[in-house]
């Protein structure tokens, strides 16, 4: 390592050390926090727009920041091996995009079952529908409701602290969740902004397996791995009730993140302008996309705020069901042609006609402010 | 004391209960403890386990891989004084030495499962049980499904941030905690 680190708290590195500005991409920002990280084990296989951020922590490996890191035969096979790391107690990363989500995805629910603090990022892209290497986040999804908790970052800036803060979040003892970090790939994996990074002598203190909610697979913590073996598969009454309290305690550990999500993220969503009779409600760059629609609008005297959508998993039902209850309209602008986030704002409202599902930009197609500008105006003039 | 609309009290509560976190209950911050899915001080806690297994027919013990191994620095005085507590309540101990689902058939004599905790309770005619021990996951696991098909009270000792399923849970357990609990059951057995 070139430079000694200081183990510190989560509270330390989040709020209270100084940042200074870098001018970074995303794909470097999430090299950044994993370098503050305090990684044993990184695995990874390249897929585009991924690659980059994998290849520098292939160099973070080389200079010592990270205990261990390969790439491994395809993205199932990385999934497969940071839940045999985490199992042993290791505190690991990965990151992976579009169709390799998808290849790795029966993973994703076995570490959300197992109770494993993993952080993957996902730099989100097309996933050959048809083929298509560019920016949509259509691949969450497919993800929604397989137990991991979902952050969607705006920017480089998230994608930098939404690592860090993933780690904090998914560690807590009765949290103990995988969380995937999501950003729309390219347009923050590929391009640089300005970036506040605390100082790189400082990172998370390590991993305690000893305050997990089940034994790691380390012969010194009992009992032991035969706790964990065999899984819940017999066909019977008992299995199945056994399998469905485990499922819910899942979902209930997702439940207890919120607290934690609250404190370290600063809630679930983020509020601009609450009394406007229109929001705009987002997340990933499609909240940056909206900032310069609500900034167009203001000046033509038109009243618009803005809900920014952090968590995608747990949804922030009430948050959204308090910050609307005002609302006569709701547009939510998505880059990907299934419309997800505008269903899940729809399933926690009442009078959900209120909420508009456009504009909806996919293939790797840019969205213009002037779309959501369009979108308002029009909802505007149907109401009228 | 702060309280929610949905109690965690013995069931059976039927097919496939809540998890309590899913109907509202919190986990308490430190100093404090869970009552029937209300937070309220820890010494309210302390005082209705002792009023619980000092009324108890048939009050037990389960404890965990945490207790019955010695595998960190402390944990035998804590075992001692788990042991102590049985001592004063006039509780049996069935122990939970692992997690596997035990098939064809566990002995629910001699042990008790996450999985299928209701077997042990059953035949045992268990009326107050307490975890101490229990890595959480399985803690949970099993108590909501003792709250679905049992009318066992359940207490939990945690040594992290408790669990909403037990009726009562007291969290971030030490020996300090556990001593003030031996002591106010003795008083409770004295009155």
């Amino acid at each position: 390592m070139n430079i000694e680190q200081k183990n510190v708290s989560p509270e330390h590195i989040l709020f209270e050390a100084p940042r200074d500005k870098a001018f970074i991409t995303g794909s470097e920002a999430v090299a950044e926090a994993v370098k503050r990280a305090n990684i044993d084990m990184s695995i990874a296989y390249p897929i585009t727009p991924q690659s980059e951020s994998m290849h520098l922590i292939g160099d973070l490996y080389a200079q010592g920041y990270i205990k261990d890191y390969y790439r491994a035969e395809n993205e199932f096979a990385v999934m497969a091996a940071v839940h045999g790391a985490s199992l042993g107690g290791g505190r690991v990363f990965t990151a992976t995009s579009g169709p390799g989500t998808l290849r790795a995805a029966e993973m994703f629910p076995v570490w959300a079952g197992s109770r494993q603090p993993i952080v993957c990022g996902f730099m989100c892209r097309g996933i050959s529908l048809p083929p298509s290497i560019q920016p949509e986040n259509i691949e969450m999804t497919f993800l929604l409701d397989s137990g991991m908790l979902m952050f969607h970052a705006e920017n480089a800036q998230d994608f930098f602290d939404m690592i860090l803060k993933g780690y904090a979040i998914a560690e807590k003892p009765d949290v103990h969740l995988p969380v995937g970090v999501f950003v729309d790939g390219f347009f923050t994996t590929h391009t640089r902004e300005i970036v506040m990074l605390p100082p790189e002598d400082i990172r998370l203190s390590p991993y305690d397996p000893k305050c997990s909610p089940v034994p790691a697979f380390d012969m010194e913590t009992p009992p032991m791995r035969v706790v964990r073996d065999p899984l819940l598969n017999k066909s019977n009454f008992i299995s199945y009730a056994a399998n469905a309290s485990w499922h819910q305690e899942i979902l209930a550990a997702a439940e207890r993140s919120k607290k934690y999500i609250n404190h370290y993220m600063n809630g679930l969503i983020e509020v601009d302008n609450p009394k406007a009779k229109i929001l705009i409600a987002a997340s990933g760059t499609a909240v940056a996309q909206s900032r310069e629609a609500i900034r167009d609008l203001q000046a033509e005297g038109i009243d618009v705020g803005l809900i920014k959508v952090k968590s995608i998993r747990p949804f922030p039902e009430k948050e959204i069901q308090a910050a609307t209850e005002n609302a006569e309209i709701i547009i939510v602008p998505e880059f990907n042609a299934g419309g997800w986030l505008a269903r899940e704002i729809k399933a926690s409202l009442d009078h959900n006609s209120r909420v508009i599902s456009a504009p909806r930009i996919f293939g790797g197609m840019p969205m213009p402010k002037e779309l959501i500008v369009n979108e308002v105006k029009h909802a505007i003039k149907k109401r009228a | 004391m702060c309280e929610n609309k949905y109690k965690v009290v013995s069931g059976p509560e039927g097919y496939l209960p809540p998890a309590a976190s899913l109907m509202g209950v919190l986990l308490p911050d430190e100093g404090s403890a869970l009552l029937e899915g209300d937070i309220v001080k820890e010494e309210d806690a302390m005082q209705q386990i002792a009023k619980k297994l000092c009324n108890a027919k048939n009050p037990v013990i389960f404890p965990g891989p945490l207790i019955l191994w010695d595998w960190a620095d402390g944990v035998i005085e804590k075992a001692k004084l788990v042991k102590k507590l049985a001592d004063v309540a006039g509780a049996k101990i069935i122990p939970m030495p692992d997690y596997r689902p035990k098939y064809p058939k566990i002995n629910p004599e001699v042990e008790i499962n996450p999985n299928h905790p209701n077997i042990t309770i059953w035949h045992n005619d268990i009326d107050v049980c307490i975890f101490v021990g229990v890595h959480c996951h399985y803690a949970n696991v099993a108590l909501k499904i003792i709250r679905g098909g049992t009318d066992c009270y359940t207490i939990s000792l945690c040594a992290e941030v408790g669990h909403e399923d037990a009726m009562v849970s007291m969290r971030d357990l030490d020996v300090k905690k556990l001593q003030k609990l031996i002591d106010i059951i003795e008083n409770e057995k004295s009155s």
